[in-house]
C-alpha cells in the first residue's frame, strides 16, 4: 500500500517534520479546552450552513437509496407479471446471490480490478504525477496535464470508441504499432485491458486531488527539511506524506468506492468473453436491466456496499494505527 | 448536551423530509381505468409520439417521416374537422434495451407519450405487467372496425397480439434469409443461384469456402454480445428447421434440451468447431458490427440475417449505409431461403423456414385522448402514409397493398414478401421470452467456446426451468 | 556512482518515464485527434487525407448545438450548486464539532454509490414523477447534485481541516465577524479544493448519460452525452465521422473550463500568510 514506509518511520526518528510541527504547536497559545469554533460560527449558523446540503441529500440521495435497498427484499421486476404483484421475499435475493458462483467470481474480479487499477494504479501514478508536475517546467506540465485530463474528461461513450480503435483486432492502432496482426487484446486479456484502461481513465482525479493537497504542505516545513540536509525523497517521506495523510485516505477511499461501482468496462468488454471480466457493476446491470430482476440487482448493490464498508474500515484502521505511532 | 442537539436536530430534519416524501409517494400511483370516450369531442388535442428514431441518426428516415409527413398531415386532417391538434415527436437514438427501460418507466407512471413504437417481442412483458391494454379496452369499437386490418395478414397481426387480443398496429415485418457473396462462391466453385436444401448443404458450401484465404466461410450469430440477434437470426431459424417451434402455444411449454435443440447446437459445433466460422467475433462486444463490415468487404461467405441487412447495412447508397455500403450489392450479394435440417423436417413439414419479427405502434392506456390517439395510429397505418414511409426507406410493410405497390423494384424485398413471409414463424409473445432468449444465447456461447452440445443443452434446460418454471418445460 | 553520474542517470530516467507516460496517455487519443479530419473514418487511424467536411456535416445536424448548450447548463449548474453547498457544509461540519462526522459522511458516500448505479433508476424515476420533475432540467440537476454532494463534502473537509487555526484566531482578534472570516480567510484558502470539486462535479455531470436520458423526455433538452448515442446511421452502425467530430467538439468546453479555472483560481495556491 502506498502509505507504508513514511509514517511508520516517523515515530522512530525525530525528523525535521516533527521539529517543524512542534514549533507550530508551541505558538498556539495557552492550552485550554480545544474549541474548534474559532470563528465564532455558533450552532444556529452552522446548522443553517449545513441545512441546504442536508435537505438535498435527504430527498435526492437518502430516500431513493433506502428505497432501492428496500427493493432488495422484494422479487421486483419492471416488466412482466412480477411488476404487478410485489412479493416480499425477505432475504431470498441475498441467499440466491451468495450461493451464485457467478456472484463470487464477479466479486473476486471486482477486487482485482479495484486494487489493481485504483488503489495501486491510480493512487500511486496520480501522486507521482502530482509530485513531479509540481516541480516540472511549464511545457512538460501543460502537455502532461492536458493529456491526463483529456483521458478523464472525455465521456464514456467516446472513450469506448477510442479504446476500441486502439485495440481492434483488424484495424487497431496497437496492433499496427506492435506489428501484431489479428491479436484480440480484449478477448485474450480482458482483465489486464480493463485495469490498464481504468488507470488511463481515472488517474486524473488523483492528480488533481494530490496537486491541491500538495499546496497545503507549508513551504516553511520543506525549507526546514531541506536546510537540515534532507534529500528530495526524504522530504517526500518525512514532510509531505505525513502532512497530506488525510488527503491520501480521502483519495483512496473515494477512488476505491468509485471503482467498485465503475460501469465503464462494460463499454469495452461487455463483461469479457464469457464473463471473464464481469465485475460487479456489470453483473448487476446484466441481472437487473437485461434480465429484469431489479430486486435481485438491488440486493447485490447492498452486498457491494457492505464490501466497500469493510474495506473502508480497514483503510481507516490502517491509517489510525500509523498516526498513533506518529504522535508518540 | 449542546452537541447532541445539533446532531439531533439535523437528524430529525433529515428524517422528517424523508418521511414526508414516503407519505407522498405511493399516493399518486393510482391505476386510472381508461375510458375510451374521454375527451372524444375535444376541440384542442395534444398528442406525443415517441420512437427509437431520431433525425440525423438512428432510423433517420422514419423520424423524418414522422416529423415531416405524418404530423403535418394529421394536423391538417384534424383541422378539416375543426379540431386543433398539437402533435410532437420525442425521438431518441439509443440502444433498444435503454429505450425499452425508459418506455416501461413512462408507461408505469403514465408520464410518457400517447403513441409509441415498440418491438413485437416486448408485448408479452408489457401486457403481463399491465402497462398496456388491448385496443378494444383503450379505444373501443373504432379499433376493431378499422378497414386496414384486412390488409394485414393474420400472421403479422400476431406480432402485436397477446392472448388473442390486439394491442397495436404492426408497422412492418421482416424475414430472414441466407446471404452469400457471389464472387467468393465463384472462387470456390459454388453456383451463383445457390439454394441449399439441408443443413448439410450449408456445411458443404462452408467447406468449399474454407479454401479461400482470409475468408470466414459462415457467419451464423452466436454468443451473448450479439443479444437478440443471436436468437432471432441464428438459433430460431435453425430450430424451426427441426420441426417444433420454441414455444408450444397450446400446451404452454417451451422446448428444453430436446432433440431439436441439440441438433441446432450441433450445427453450431460443426460450424465453429471445424473452422467454418470465426469464434472470436461471437465473443466481441462489437462482433455483430464487425461481421457486417467483413461481409461488406467480401471477407464472409455466408451470413444469416434479416432483410434489414440488405436495405440498411449493405445498400449501395453511401449516405444510408455508410462504411458498410456495397456499391455492387445487386450483382454480388445473393440470397437463399433457410433450409430445414433436411427436406420436410421443418415446422408444418416445410422444406424451408424463416423467422420474422417487426415493430408496431401502440397507445398508452393512460392517454388523455384515446380516440384521437387511435385516429393518429390509423392515420400512420393508412395506405397513403405507409406508402410514403416505404418510399422514404424501402422495407416490407405490414400492409399487403403497400407491399404490392412499393416492392416491385427491389428483388430481395419482393422475395421476402412473396416467398419468405408465407413460410415464416414468429417469436412467442410470452412475457418470459426475453429470459429464454438469454438462455439460448448462453447455450450458443457455450458451444462456440468448446462445450459439447449435450452440456450446453443441459445448462440451457436448467436456466429455462428457472426462468419459466419447471412445469412449463416440455418433456423430452 | 558519483553524485554527478547519479543525477544524470536520474535525469535520463525521468525523461524516459515522462516520454512513456506521454505515449501511454496520448496513444488512445490519437484516434480522436486524427479521425475528425479523415475523409472516410473507421476504427483505423490513418492519415489518408485531410478534410473539414465532417465538421460541416456535424453543423448540419440539428441536435448538436442545443445539446452542447444543455450540457453546459446541466453541468455548470450542478457544479455551482455542489461547490456552494459543499463548501458551506464542510466548513460548518469542521468548525462545529459533530461527533461521528466522518462516519456519517462515509455512510452518505456509500449511499451515493447506490444512487448512481443502475439499480436505483426506478426509484429515482418514480420519486421525480411524484415531485413533478420529470422532463425538467432542474430535476436532473437536483438528482445529480444529491449524488455528488457527499463526495464533495468529503473532499472539502480535508481542506477546511487543514486551515491553521491561527488564521481565524488572528482575524477574530482584529474584530472580524464570522461571515467575514468565511469570505476573506476560509474560502480563499480552500480554493484549490473548491476548484477540484468543481471540475470533478462538472466532469461527472458532463459525461452522465443515464439520468438525463431517463428523466428527460423532450430530445431538445437532452445533453450531449445522450445525443452522442444517436450518431448511428440508419442501420445502427456507428457513424464514425459524426461521432469522432462530435467527440472532439464535446470535449473542448470542458478542457477550456479547466484551463480557465486553473488560471484564475489555481490548483496551486501560491503565497499567503504562511510562516
Amino acid at each position: 500500500m502506498p502509505t507504508t514506509s513514511p509514517v511508520s518511520e516517523q515515530g522512530q526518528q525525530a525528523g525535521p517534520a516533527a521539529a517543524a510541527q512542534a514549533a507550530t504547536r508551541s505558538t498556539r497559545g495557552p492550552t485550554r479546552r480545544h474549541d474548534p469554533d474559532v470563528a465564532g460560527l455558533g450552532r444556529p449558523r452552522a446548522l443553517a450552513f449545513v441545512a441546504p446540503a442536508l435537505l438535498l441529500v435527504s430527498v435526492f440521495l437518502v430516500f431513493p437509496a433506502i428505497w432501492t435497498l428496500y427493493l432488495g427484499l422484494l422479487d421486483y421486476s419492471l416488466t412482466g407479471a412480477g411488476a404487478q404483484a410485489l412479493t416480499f421475499v425477505g432475504l431470498g435475493n441475498y441467499v440466491s446471490a451468495l450461493t451464485d458462483p457467478q456472484f463470487h467470481r464477479s466479486l473476486y474480479l471486482t477486487l482485482v480490478y479495484v486494487f489493481g487499477s485504483a488503489v495501486i494504479g491510480q493512487n500511486v501514478l496520480g501522486f507521482l504525477l502530482a509530485w513531479f508536475l509540481s516541480r516540472a517546467d511549464r511545457v512538460v506540465r501543460s502537455v502532461l496535464t492536458i493529456l491526463v485530463l483529456l483521458a478523464w474528461i472525455l465521456p464514456g461513450s467516446v472513450v469506448a470508441f477510442l479504446w476500441q480503435a486502439l485495440l481492434d483486432r483488424r484495424n487497431g492502432t496497437l496492433n499496427a504499432l506492435l506489428g501484431t496482426t489479428d491479436q484480440a487484446w480484449v478477448l485474450d486479456h480482458p482483465m489486464w485491458v480493463i485495469v490498464i484502461f481504468n488507470i488511463w481513465r481515472g488517474t486524473a482525479f488523483s492528480v488533481l486531488l494530490y496537486t491541491a493537497a500538495l499546496t497545503s504542505v507549508p513551504r516553511s516545513h520543506l525549507e526546514v527539511a531541506r536546510m537540515a540536509g534532507a534529500s528530495s525523497w526524504q522530504q517526500l517521506r518525512d514532510v509531505v506524506l505525513p502532512t497530506i495523510r488525510g488527503h491520501i485516505l480521502t483519495n483512496t477511499l473515494l477512488i476505491t468506492l468509485w471503482t467498485f461501482n465503475d460501469f465503464s468496462p462494460y463499454l469495452l468488454t461487455a463483461g469479457g468473453p464469457d464473463g471473464a471480466s464481469e465485475i460487479l457493476p456489470i453483473y448487476i446491470y446484466r441481472e437487473a436491466i437485461i434480465g429484469g430482476h431489479l430486486g435481485f440487482g438491488s440486493a447485490i448493490s447492498l452486498l457491494l456496499l457492505l464490501t466497500n464498508l469493510v474495506i473502508a474500515v480497514f483503510y481507516i484502521r490502517l491509517l489510525r494505527t500509523r498516526s498513533r505511532g506518529q504522535e508518540a | 448536551m449542546k452537541r447532541l442537539s445539533v446532531r439531533a436536530r439535523a437528524a430529525v430534519g433529515g428524517i422528517a423530509a424523508v418521511a414526508l416524501l414516503a407519505g407522498c409517494v405511493g399516493a399518486k400511483e393510482t391505476g386510472s381505468s381508461s375510458d375510451p370516450t374521454a375527451n372524444a369531442s375535444a376541440k384542442e388535442v395534444t398528442l406525443v409520439i415517441s420512437a427509437n428514431d431520431i433525425k440525423g441518426g438512428k432510423n433517420a428516415a422514419e423520424a423524418a417521416w414522422i416529423e415531416d409527413v405524418v404530423i403535418p398531415g394529421f394536423v391538417a386532417a384534424q383541422k378539416a374537422k375543426g379540431v386543433t391538434a398539437k402533435v410532437t415527436f420525442n425521438g431518441a437514438g439509443v440502444e433498444d434495451e435503454q429505450y425499452k427501460t425508459k418506455l416501461e418507466l413512462n408507461l408505469r407512471t403514465g408520464s410518457g407519450s400517447d403513441v409509441f413504437a415498440t418491438d413485437g417481442i416486448w408485448l408479452g412483458e408489457l401486457a403481463a405487467a399491465g402497462y398496456v391494454k388491448p385496443l378494444d379496452d383503450v379505444v373501443g369499437k373504432a379499433a376493431s372496425s378499422w378497414d386496414g386490418w384486412g390488409q394485414i395478414s393474420e400472421a403479422v397481426q400476431q406480432n402485436l397480439t397477446f392472448k388473442d387480443k390486439r394491442y397495436g398496429i404492426p408497422n412492418g415485418t421482416d424475414g430472414r434469409v441466407l446471404y452469400f457473396n457471389k464472387k467468393l462462391f465463384a472462387q470456390a466453385g459454388l453456383p451463383a443461384d445457390w439454394q441449399p436444401t439441408s443443413w448439410a448443404d450449408i456445411i458443404a458450401a462452408g467447406q468449399a469456402l474454407k479454401g479461400i484465404k482470409g475468408v470466414t466461410p459462415i457467419q451464423v450469430n452466436a454468443g451473448v454480445p450479439m443479444g437478440e440477434a443471436t436468437t432471432a437470426q441464428g438459433f430460431l431459424p435453425l430450430l424451426a428447421g427441426t420441426g417444433q417451434p420454441l414455444y408450444d402455444d397450446a400446451k404452454g411449454t417451451w422446448q428444453g434440451a430436446s432433440a431439436g435443440v441439440k441438433d441446432v447446437l450441433d450445427f453450431y459445433r460443426q460450424v465453429y468447431g471445424q473452422g467454418l466460422g470465426d469464434p472470436r467475433m461471437q465473443q466481441d462486444k462489437a462482433g455483430r458490427d464487425q461481421s457486417f463490415a467483413e461481409f461488406s468487404q467480401g471477407k464472409v461467405g455466408i451470413l444469416a440475417e434479416g432483410d434489414y441487412f440488405w436495405r440498411s447495412i449493405v445498400c449501395p447508397d453511401k449516405t444510408e449505409c455508410g462504411a458498410t455500403s456495397m456499391p455492387d450489392r445487386d450483382s454480388v450479394v445473393g440470397w437463399a431461403k433457410i433450409p430445414a435440417n433436411s427436406p420436410g423436417a421443418g415446422v408444418n413439414g416445410q422444406d424451408f423456414v424463416s423467422v420474422s419479427g417487426g415493430s408496431g405502434w401502440m397507445i398508452s392506456p393512460k392517454t388523455a385522448f384515446p380516440q384521437q390517439a387511435w385516429e393518429l395510429l390509423a392515420f400512420m397505418a393508412s395506405a397513403d402514409m405507409q406508402t410514403k414511409l416505404s418510399q422514404a426507406q424501402i422495407r416490407v410493410s405490414a400492409r399487403k397493398d403497400v407491399n404490392d405497390a412499393t416492392l416491385k423494384g427491389d428483388p430481395l424485398l419482393s422475395f421476402i414478401s412473396e416467398t419468405v413471409l408465407p413460410i415464416t414463424t414468429y417469436r412467442p409473445s410470452d412475457e418470459h421470452y426475453n429470459e429464454v432468449s438469454l438462455a439460448i444465447q448462453q447455450a450458443t456461447a457455450d458451444v462456440v467456446n468448446g462445450k459439447s452440445p449435450q452440456e450446453a443443452a443441459a445448462t440451457y434446460e436448467k436456466s429455462l426451468g428457472e426462468a419459466v418454471g419447471a412445469d412449463h418445460v416440455a418433456g423430452q | 556512482m558519483t553524485p554527478v553520474v547519479r543525477s544524470v542517470v536520474a535525469k535520463i530516467a525521468t525523461y524516459v518515464a515522462v516520454c512513456l507516460l506521454v505515449v501511454f496517455f496520448a496513444l488512445p487519443l490519437l484516434w480522436l485527434a486524427i479521425t475528425p479530419f479523415t475523409p472516410q473514418p473507421t476504427y483505423r487511424v490513418s492519415l489518408s487525407g485531410f478534410t473539414l467536411d465532417n465538421f460541416a456535416q456535424l453543423g448540419d445536424n440539428p441536435q448538436v448545438w442545443p445539446s452542447i448548450r444543455n450540457s453546459l447548463v446541466l453541468a455548470g449548474g450542478s457544479a455551482l450548486v455542489v461547490i456552494a453547498l459543499a463548501s458551506l457544509a464542510a466548513y460548518a461540519l469542521s468548525r462545529v464539532q459533530v461527533p461521528g462526522r466522518d462516519q456519517l459522511l462515509y455512510a452518505l458516500l456509500l449511499l451515493s454509490s447506490i444512487v448512481t448505479g443502475t439499480a436505483a433508476m426506478v426509484p429515482i424515476f418514480l420519486m421525480l414523477f411524484q415531485l413533478g420533475l420529470i422532463d425538467r432540467q432542474v430535476g436532473v440537476v437536483l438528482v445529480l447534485t444529491g449524488g455528488l454532494l457527499p463526495a464533495a463534502i468529503f473532499i472539502l473537509k480535508d481542506f477546511v481541516d487543514s486551515i491553521p487555526r491561527s488564521y481565524e484566531e488572528s482575524a477574530r482578534v482584529f474584530g472580524a465577524s464570522a461571515s467575514q472570516i468565511l469570505r476573506h480567510i476560509v474560502l480563499p484558502v480552500i480554493r484549490p479544493g473548491m476548484a477540484t470539486v468543481g471540475v470533478w462535479a462538472l466532469v461527472q455531470v458532463w459525461g452522465n448519460f443515464l439520468i438525463p436520458y431517463v428523466l428527460l423526455a423532450d430530445p431538445r433538452k437532452q445533453p450531449a452525452a445522450v445525443v452522442m448515442y444517436t450518431f448511428y446511421d440508419a442501420g445502427g452502425q456507428p457513424d464514425f465521422a459524426l461521432i469522432s467530430t462530435f467527440a472532439l467538439v464535446y470535449s473542448v468546453p470542458v478542457v477550456v473550463l479547466y484551463l480557465v479555472v486553473n488560471r484564475r483560481y489555481g490548483f496551486a495556491f501560491q503565497g499567503g500568510i504562511k510562516g
